[in-house]
């Protein structure tokens, strides 16, 4: 596994829009690669710079090390999915499938057999001779797949591909992506503004806001240990504590203060010193609840609360409560759904815990970050200010 | 059922003005031309009894065959010219903004506030042999002080040009409008240089305008008068001249009606052709 498609130090600006600010990318051959992020965050220019259909205004752009940051797009192996498709309505299934071959001016015979093998791997032997106008969204997308493939890219460049379709036909087009690209083995950049997309889908990920990369990681890094309380709050739901280093526990973790609360234990890989301020994001499902008091434990933050709100979501239930000045949120799986279980309801006092580990400290903080989550919910009366949301 | 006859009747009743007007003064002159081109003419300029086919047999002669043949070349040329020039403009028009846009449809519809005869007039004052155009072209040498612009078929086709011009940009560029320009961004992504792109992509995107705009040329072009007539000469006559004359200077209306029925049936049979072999949602879309 070694770098394949680079990005050093690329730079693009449309007038007044930053889209993309010194962007430094490395995937690797064979990878899925998604870049996620909200619209606007310059993830669509990456791709269209990978393209050539835009020269950025700094920086290069390598494919397996050489330079293709000048290319014309005919001129590099990449090929795109657009999220519109962009079939071409005039031509036939088979025709548009053929249409890279032919502009290559291959000989006839050659462009046959692949364009029936290519009509095998997409399942669309029998609407060969359709224009795409007759095809749903579904095999719209899987002509625009075979049409990219043919030319065997280096890279496939996926536009939101899915973005069009509904969610049943997206889980299953996200499932067929799986598939081609284990058979196909080429390397795909996916672009897509859906976490869960992203998720399912790729090796790794590279969120992205503003035009900046925030984090590159795997799916498990960028969702266990964000950075940034960008990436903590746009992936999945989180619960943001804003605290201070009040000491150190055995050089691996921190003993916080968080909202009046002491000795809120943490680990501290980012050997933060006392008396500096940190802000901690801690996943809902890795917080507990439970009417009793659990066992006192080490490495184990626990507090008693109030329930302020409870949401039955099927197989989770989504619990506020209030620990003093906090409001943390709480998810809980149910594993089994006990009669004679006292269910916890609004207003009951209950404990809630997590441990040491499962909270993260953020690199950069910005407030801005906590629109992106669930607001909690208030109490009737209750004045609309406090921490400044809403 | 009813209301389903109601319904036809209020359709009937609205389109019924139009029906008329056009059955009036459309419909009954052709019929009337189809029926004088087999009547005898009368020496005082009358049409006379009976029916003969004498008129269709003097079109046979090769006068009018030379003719038939420059007015199909002289109109061939103006409108391959024009679809050059269109094309270009229409695709520049669908992608500039819509500030831009804005002007230039209003630049190329402005003239059209000026009535066409003086229009035509005005180029014959441009190109007069005394004129400014023949000045600056004498003056950079690229033309003798005896080379005439005016009265031959390069005027003619010259000023035609500049009267569909409009009429084949506004189809084409309404097409282009509606293209989906990504494409030609997929067919460059799969390989295509831009030249292909273009040929392969764009061009049969806007099929119908280009279809419409043909159409606009050169029919009006086949039945041109005017601008042959002021700009064209002996050298520059098209076969509208021809039936001006057997009407005005022989004062022969049945053979003229031959003339007009000849023309009107050899345009009207390859377009009636294509739109029938054509599929339904290929035809050309009126702007």
């Amino acid at each position: 596994m070694s770098e394949f498609l680079e990005f050093h130090d690329v730079s693009k600006r449309f007038g007044t829009i930053q889209a993309v600010a010194d962007a430094t990318l490395e995937i690797r051959k064979g990878e899925v690669f998604s870049l996620l992020g909200p619209s606007g965050c310059g993830k669509t220019t990456m791709l269209r710079l990978a393209a050539g259909f835009e020269r950025p205004d700094k920086g290069r752009i390598l494919l397996d090390g050489r330079d293709i940051t000048d290319l014309p797009p005919n001129k590099r192996q990449v090929n795109t999915i657009f999220q519109s498709y962009a079939l071409f309505p005039h031509m036939t299934v088979r025709e548009n499938i053929a249409f890279g071959l032919r502009v290559a001016k291959r000989p006839k015979p050659e462009i046959d057999s692949e364009v029936e093998r290519m009509l095998h791997l997409i399942r669309m032997t029998g609407q060969a001779d359709k224009k795409p106008d007759l095809l749903s969204g579904g095999q719209k997308q899987r002509v625009a797949i075979a049409r990219a493939l043919i030319n065997k890219p280096q890279v496939l460049l996926l536009d939101e591909p899915l973005a069009a379709l509904d969610l049943k036909l997206r889980q299953r087009m996200l499932i067929e992506l799986d598939m081609i690209h284990d058979e196909v083995g080429i390397t795909f950049l996916y672009v897509t503004h859906d976490q869960g997309e992203a998720m399912g889908l790729s090796d790794r990920i590279a969120v992205m806001e503003s035009g900046r990369i925030e984090q590159v990681g795997t799916p498990v890094e960028i969702y266990e240990a964000p950075r940034t309380s960008f990436v903590a709050a746009f992936i999945g739901d989180t619960n943001f504590l804003e605290g201070e280093v009040t000491g150190l526990e055995d050089g691996e973790y921190s003993r916080l203060e968080i909202a009046g609360v002491p000795d809120i234990i943490c680990f501290n890989d980012k050997s933060i010193r006392p008396g500096n301020p940190v802000f901690l994001s801690i996943r809902p499902e890795k917080v507990h609840i439970s009417r009793d008091k659990p066992q006192e434990e080490r490495l184990r933050n626990m507090m008693p609360a109030v329930v302020e709100d409870v949401i039955y979501l099927g197989s989770t239930t989504k619990y506020w409560v209030r620990a003093g000045e906090l409001r943390v949120q709480v998810l809980r799986q149910h594993s089994r759904f006990f009669l004679d279980e006292k269910p916890i309801r609004w207003n009951d006092a209950v404990w809630v815990w997590w441990h040491g580990d499962d909270g993260f400290m953020l690199e950069r903080y910005r407030e801005v970050d906590e629109d992106l989550l669930a607001v909690p919910p208030r109490k009737v009366g209750e004045s609309d200010g406090g921490n400044g949301k809403g | 059922m009813k209301t389903g006859a109601r319904k036809k009747l209020q359709e009937a009743l609205v389109s019924s003005p139009s029906l008329l007007w056009l059955g009036l003064f459309f419909l009954f002159p052709t019929l009337l031309v189809f029926v004088l081109a087999l009547r005898p003419a009368n020496p005082y300029g009358g049409i006379g009894q009976g029916w003969t086919l004498e008129n269709l047999r003097r079109l046979a002669d090769p006068s009018y065959l030379e003719v038939a043949w420059r007015t199909l070349e002289i109109s061939l040329v103006t409108t391959i010219i024009c679809l050059l020039l269109a094309v270009p403009v229409g695709y520049t028009l669908a992608r500039v903004s819509l500030k831009w846009r804005n002007l230039f449809l209003m630049l190329i519809i402005i003239p059209f506030w000026t009535n066409f005869l003086v229009r035509v007039f005005a180029w014959k004052v441009l190109l007069h042999p005394e004129g400014p155009i023949k000045h600056v072209l004498v003056f950079l040498g690229l033309a003798g002080p005896q080379t005439s612009l005016l009265y031959n078929a390069g005027a003619v086709v010259l000023v035609s040009v500049y009267t569909f011009l409009p009429f084949t940009i506004l189809p084409i560029f309404a097409a282009a409008d509606k293209f989906d320009f990504q494409l030609l961004e997929a067919a460059r992504d799969l390989g295509a240089r831009r030249s292909q792109a273009f040929r392969r992509i764009f061009l049969p995107g806007i099929r119908r305008g280009l279809f419409t705009a043909v159409l606009f040329v050169f029919i009006p072009a086949l039945g041109s008068y005017v601008i042959p007539d002021i700009v064209g000469g002996p050298g520059g006559e098209l076969i509208g001249n021809k039936i001006a004359q057997r009407v005005f200077v022989d004062r022969n209306l049945p053979l003229a009606s031959a003339i007009s029925a000849v023309l009107i049936l050899s345009v009207l049979a390859p377009l009636a052709a294509v739109l029938f072999l054509q599929r339904k949602d290929e035809r050309p879309e009126i702007l």
